[in-house]
C-alpha cells in the first residue's frame, strides 16, 4: 500500500492515453459533426483525465486504501446498522439477468425481477406485521418522506385538510423534522421523561384534530424500548391521527416483535441496515414504505401486483400519494434484501434481534465504569454514553472518537442523540463475535485511561491515519469543490 | 448460520455480563402481548448452492432482449474494470464518511465526481449526488422555490419525460408549489407558450430537458434570458453523456442543470441504482441540498478532502430544511466517476458518435419500411421517435419474437427508439427486417 498516495485522477492525465476500447463505425455517412446544428454543439472541450486502464485501476485501488469498511475493521456507528454484508448478495445483484433488464421491459418479460419483488415485499410485510409494502423509495429518507406524503393523502382524502402537524420525540433522528418540513407538516417535538422515553403525560396536550400523526422510532435512539407504545398508540389513533414507525433501528426487534402489532400504521426499512446490503459510502440504500390493512392503495404507483394465475403485473392507483421514483426503486439492493432473508431463513431470522440486543448490552455493562451511562438498564440493540465517566480530564467525545481511528476502529456515532452533550452511540450488530467486542472493550478502556493520564496524547489523536485532524474551517470559508477551483 | 459467531458458550458468557439469564429476558420489559411467538410465514434458511439454484430460476422468467429502450435508461457500453473497482470492500462495506481521517477514499472520489459533473454541465458546482434523475429534479423545483422565497410556481415544459414530471409534481403537491405545463409545439418547448406563462411574474422556475423525450436537441436560444427577465430560474434536465457533444447548460445559461447518471455506463438493472446529478451557479450553492465535498489540509499540511457547507443540510436545519436528503447515491457516483475516467472526452465523444450513426441508419430505414415516418423533422443524437401506420403494439410483438426489446411506446401511434454504441449493424438489420416484413 502506497500510504502517501494523494494524487487526483486529473494529475495523472497524459494527452493521447485512453482507457475504453468501442467498436468499429458499422454506418459511415452518418456524421454527427454536420447532423447536428453548430449552436447546439458545445463550445468547450471538458476537462477530463486522459488515462490508461491501469492507471485507474492502481489510481482507485490506492484510494479504497484509505478508506474503512466493515470489511476492514468493527464499525459500531449507531443507528447505521453496520453488520455483515454477504458477498453471495453481491453476486445474485450481478445476476445478467437482472442487470440487463431495462425498467420499460414489457411486464412479460420481467416475471422474475417482479417476483423479487412481490416476494420482499411480502417477506418484510410478514416481518413488520403490515399488510402491504413499496420498495420504491431510495433511501431510508426518502422511505420516510414518502411514508409522510402517505400519511398526508390518508387525511386528505377524507376531507380533512387541518391536520397538518406531526409530533415528533426530541430524541428522533434528525432527518425525522427534515422530512416532516419537505412534506408540507408542522413539527411539534414531544419531550422525553427521564427514563428516555417519550412523555405520555406531555404528548396528551399535544393531541388535537390538527394532529397528522406522530414519528417514533422504536426501541428510540437511545435503545430503549418505548413500553407504552400500546397506550401512545391508542390515545394517537382516538385523536384522528396515525402512527409511524422510522425503520432505522428495527435491528434491535427482527424476529422479536413487529410494529403493525405495536399499532403503527406506516414505516419504513432500511434494506441497508437490517438487511445487509452495503451502504456503499453513503447509498445506494433503499427504503420500503409499509402501510396497515386499508391504506394499501395510498402506496406509492407503480405498485406490483399478483394476478391469481400468479402474474405478476404492473398497476397505478389514482389515490396513491403519487410517484417518487423513476421505477421500482433501487431494484439491484432488493434482490440483495431478498438474497439475505433467504439466506438466513424462517429459522435464523428470529435470531438477529436478540443477537444485536445481547451484543450491545455485553459492550454497555462492560464499560459502564469508565463511561458516562446516563440512563441505566437493559438497552436493546444500541446505547448512549454520555462521554467519559471522569469529566475532569478535558477529553471530549470527539478526542475519544479519533483516538479510537488510531487504534483500529470506526468511531461510534458521536453528539446525537442531542439530549445529551457528549453522546457516544455505540451499536455493535449480531454479525461481531465476542472476541471483537472484548478488543474494542479493551480499547475503549485504555482511551479512558490515556485520557486521565495523558490527556494532551488524545486530544491530539489521530495519528496513524491516512490523514490527521483536517482545517474544517478553511474548508468552509473557501469552498473549493472541483479539481478547476483547487487549480485556481 | 455462518453470519451468527455466537457459540452457546459465548453466549451465556454474555448473558452473564449483560446481567440476565437467557435472550429471551432481555426483552422482559416489552408487554407480552407484544411478543411475536408464531413461527414466520418464510421460507426455510437456503445454502448458496440453492440460493444460486433459485436465482438462477427466476432469472430464467426474464427475457434476455436485444434493447433499442431508451426512454431514461440506455444500454451503454461499461468498461470491465467498473465493477471489480468499485466492489472493493473498502468502497462497498463504508458508510457516509463521517469521520474523514479514515474515509479519504469516498471524499476523493466525490470531489472527482463533483469535478467531472462540473466539467460535464459547465455548471460551478454540484453535490456528492442524488438518488436518481427523477428525484433530483424534483429537488431542482424545490431550490427554485426556496431561492424565490415567495413564489410558489413552477413549470415544466411538456417535453420532458413524463415519469420526471410526475415525481416532480408529487413533490411540489406536498409542498403546496403549483406546476403548469409548458405546451409543446412539433415535438419541441412552445417558446410562445412559455414567455406568456411568465407574465404573471409569480414562477420561481422552470423546467426543460435536453435532449428531450422525444430525444430531440432543443434550442433554447433565448430562454434563460426570458426566465432572467422574469426573475425565474432556468433548470435544465439533461443526458450527462450527451453533454460531451452538446451545447451545456451553463452555456444556455441555466440556473440549475440536474439528470440521472445511468447513460454513463450503470446497467439498466430494471430501473436502478442509478445516480442522479444536480449542479448549479455558485450563487445558489447555499441552497444546493445534500453533501458537498471540498478540499482542504489535515493538521500536517497533507491535502485532504471533507464534507463541507454542512450548515445547508437536513440534520442541521431541521423542522427548516428544503431537503431531507442525508447521503448521497455514493457507490454509483463512483461508478460514473471510474467511467468517466476511463472515457476521458474523447471516449464520451465517440460513444456519442456511434451511437448517432446508429440511430440515424435505424430511422432512415424504418422510414423507408414504409411502415413508419419521422414523428418530428428535429435534430436528435441517439433517440427518436416514429409514427407508425401498423398499431405500434404489433410492431413491438413482432420484435420481441426475435428477441427485441423494440422502442418505448409514447402514444397511439408512436414509438420511440433508442441506439446505443453496443448495437451492431446486424442487430439493427433485424430489427428493420422484421418491422419490414409485417
Amino acid at each position: 500500500m502506497i500510504r502517501n498516495y494523494d494524487k487526483l485522477i486529473f494529475e495523472l492525465s497524459k494527452e493521447g492515453r485512453m482507457g475504453y476500447s468501442l467498436p468499429k463505425n458499422e454506418f459511415e455517412g452518418y456524421c454527427m459533426c454536420c447532423g447536428i446544428p453548430a449552436h447546439l454543439k458545445r463550445e468547450t472541450t471538458p476537462e477530463l483525465p486522459q488515462v490508461t486502464e491501469f492507471d485507474v485501476v492502481r489510481h482507485y485501488t490506492n484510494l479504497s486504501n484509505k478508506n474503512f469498511g466493515v470489511d476492514t475493521g468493527f464499525y459500531p456507528l449507531g443507528s447505521c446498522t453496520m453488520k455483515y454484508n454477504p458477498r453471495i448478495n453481491e453476486e445474485m445483484a450481478a445476476h445478467p439477468a437482472f442487470t440487463q433488464l431495462h425498467p420499460d421491459a414489457p411486464t412479460e418479460c420481467a416475471q422474475g425481477a417482479l417476483e423479487v419483488y412481490y416476494n420482499l415485499a411480502a417477506s418484510l410485510s410478514e416481518l413488520s406485521g403490515l399488510s402491504a409494502f413499496t420498495l420504491n423509495p431510495y433511501a431510508g429518507a426518502h422511505g420516510e418522506l414518502t411514508g409522510l406524503m402517505i400519511m398526508r393523502k390518508y387525511h386528505m382524502l377524507r376531507g380533512d385538510h387541518k391536520r397538518t402537524k406531526v409530533i415528533v420525540p426530541d430524541s428522533a433522528h434528525g432527518t425525522n423534522p427534515a422530512s416532516a418540513a419537505v412534506c408540507g407538516l408542522q413539527i411539534v417535538e414531544v419531550k422525553s421523561t427521564a427514563k428516555g422515553t417519550v412523555d405520555v403525560e406531555a404528548l396528551k396536550p399535544l393531541l388535537d384534530d390538527t394532529v397528522a400523526g406522530i414519528m417514533m422510532t422504536n426501541p428510540n435512539t437511545l435503545g430503549i424500548f418505548e413500553t407504552e407504545i400500546p397506550e401512545i398508540a391508542k390515545l394517537v389513533h382516538e385523536c384522528g391521527g396515525l402512527l409511524y414507525y422510522d425503520g432505522a433501528n428495527l435491528n434491535a426487534v427482527l424476529g422479536k416483535c413487529r410494529p403493525g402489532d405495536m399499532g403503527f400504521d406506516i414505516m419504513h426499512i432500511n434494506l441497508h441496515k437490517t438487511f445487509s446490503t452495503p451502504h456503499g459510502g453513503g447509498g445506494p440504500g433503499d427504503g420500503p414504505v409499509g402501510v396497515r390493512a386499508g391504506l394499501e392503495h395510498l402506496l406509492p404507483n407503480p405498485q406490483v401486483k399478483k394476478n391469481e394465475q400468479g402474474i405478476f403485473y404492473l398497476t397505478t392507483d389514482e389515490e396513491s400519494a403519487g410517484c417518487v421514483s423513476g421505477f421500482l426503486g433501487n431494484f439491484a439492493v432488493i434482490v440483495r434484501a431478498y438474497t439475505y432473508i433467504l439466506t438466513l431463513g424462517r429459522e435464523n431470522v428470529k435470531m438477529v434481534g436478540p443477537l444485536a440486543v445481547l451484543n450491545a448490552n455485553y459492550v454497555k455493562e462492560s464499560l459502564k465504569n469508565e463511561y458516562y451511562l446516563p440512563i441505566e438498564g437493559v438497552c436493546k440493540h444500541e446505547f448512549v454514553f454520555d462521554g467519559l465517566a471522569d469529566k475532569s480530564t478535558g477529553v471530549t467525545t470527539l478526542d475519544i472518537a479519533k483516538r479510537l481511528l488510531d487504534y483500529g476502529y470506526h468511531a461510534p456515532t458521536i453528539y446525537f442523540p442531542l439530549l445529551f452533550h457528549q453522546s457516544i452511540m455505540i451499536e455493535p450488530t449480531e454479525t461481531e463475535s465476542k472476541e471483537t467486542l472484548d478488543e474494542f472493550i479493551a480499547v475503549m478502556k485504555k482511551v479512558a485511561q490515556e485520557a486521565a493520564e495523558t490527556p494532551d496524547v488524545v486530544k491530539a489523536a489521530p495519528y496513524n491515519t491516512p490523514v490527521r485532524r483536517l482545517d474544517e474551517t478553511t474548508a468552509a470559508r473557501f469552498p473549493k469543490t472541483t479539481y478547476k477551483q483547487m487549480k485556481g | 448460520m455462518k453470519y451468527f459467531p455466537h457459540t452457546q458458550e459465548d453466549i451465556d458468557s454474555m448473558l452473564k455480563v449483560a446481567g440476565v439469564k437467557s435472550l429471551d429476558d432481555l426483552f422482559s420489559e416489552i408487554p407480552e402481548q407484544l411478543i411475536f411467538k408464531r413461527e414466520f410465514a418464510l421460507p426455510e434458511a437456503m445454502s448458496e448452492v440453492e440460493i444460486r439454484n433459485f436465482f438462477d430460476t427466476l432469472g430464467k422468467k426474464n427475457c434476455k432482449l436485444t434493447c433499442f429502450a431508451g426512454a431514461g435508461v440506455e444500454d451503454h457500453y461499461a468498461p470491465s474494470i467498473i465493477t471489480p473497482l468499485i466492489q472493493r470492500g473498502e468502497f462497498l462495506t463504508a458508510y457516509t464518511p463521517y469521520q474523514p481521517e479514515i474515509s479519504q477514499g469516498t471524499l476523493q472520489y466525490i470531489f472527482e465526481y463533483q469535478s467531472m459533473i462540473c466539467e460535464l454541465t459547465g455548471m460551478d458546482v454540484t453535490n456528492a449526488s442524488m438518488y436518481d434523475g427523477t428525484t433530483a429534479t424534483a429537488e431542482a423545483m424545490m431550490m427554485c422555490v426556496a431561492a424565490a422565497k415567495k413564489r410558489r410556481k413552477v413549470l415544466i415544459s411538456s417535453t420532458i419525460n413524463p415519469k420526471v414530471k410526475k415525481v416532480v409534481e408529487t413533490y411540489a403537491f406536498y409542498n403546496g408549489v403549483t406546476v403548469e405545463t409548458i405546451e409543446e409545439r412539433d415535438g419541441v418547448t412552445n417558446l410562445d407558450n412559455l414567455r406568456d406563462k411568465l407574465q404573471g411574474d409569480d414562477v420561481a422556475g422552470v423546467i426543460v430537458a435536453q435532449p428531450n423525450f422525444y430525444g430531440i436537441i432543443e434550442d433554447y436560444t433565448g430562454v434563460a434570458e426570458m426566465c432572467h427577465e422574469k426573475k425565474a430560474l432556468m433548470v435544465m434536465n439533461a443526458n450527462p453523456s450527451a453533454l460531451a457533444v452538446l451545447r451545456t447548460p451553463a452555456e444556455w445559461g441555466a440556473d440549475i442543470a440536474c439528470g440521472d447518471g445511468q447513460t454513463l455506463g450503470i446497467p439498466m438493472n430494471y430501473g436502478g441504482p442509478y445516480v442522479g446529478y444536480l449542479a448549479c451557479t455558485n450563487s445558489l450553492v447555499r441552497k444546493l441540498p445534500g453533501r458537498i465535498v471540498g478540499s482542504t489540509t489535515d493538521v500536517d499540511g497533507k491535502r485532504a478532502y471533507v464534507l463541507t457547507l454542512q450548515a445547508r443540510e437536513q440534520h442541521i436545519r431541521r423542522e427548516k430544511a428544503n431537503s431531507n436528503i442525508c447521503s448521497n447515491q455514493s457507490l454509483m457516483a463512483l461508478y460514473v466517476t471510474i467511467y468517466t475516467s476511463l472515457m476521458g472526452h474523447k471516449g464520451l465523444k465517440e460513444v456519442n458518435k456511434l451511437s448517432y450513426a446508429g440511430a440515424h441508419y435505424l430511422a432512415e430505414q424504418l422510414v423507408a419500411t414504409g411502415k413508419c415516418s419521422m414523428a418530428f423533422d428535429k435534430p436528435f443524437l441517439n433517440e427518436f421517435a416514429v409514427k407508425t401506420n401498423v398499431c405500434p403494439k404489433k410492431i413491438q410483438a413482432a420484435l420481441l419474437e426475435k428477441g427485441i426489446l423494440g422502442g418505448v411506446r409514447i402514444a397511439d401511434d408512436m414509438l420511440l427508439f433508442c441506439v446505443t454504441e453496443q448495437r451492431t449493424k446486424a442487430q439493427i438489420e433485424l430489427l428493420i427486417d422484421t418491422v419490414k416484413n409485417l
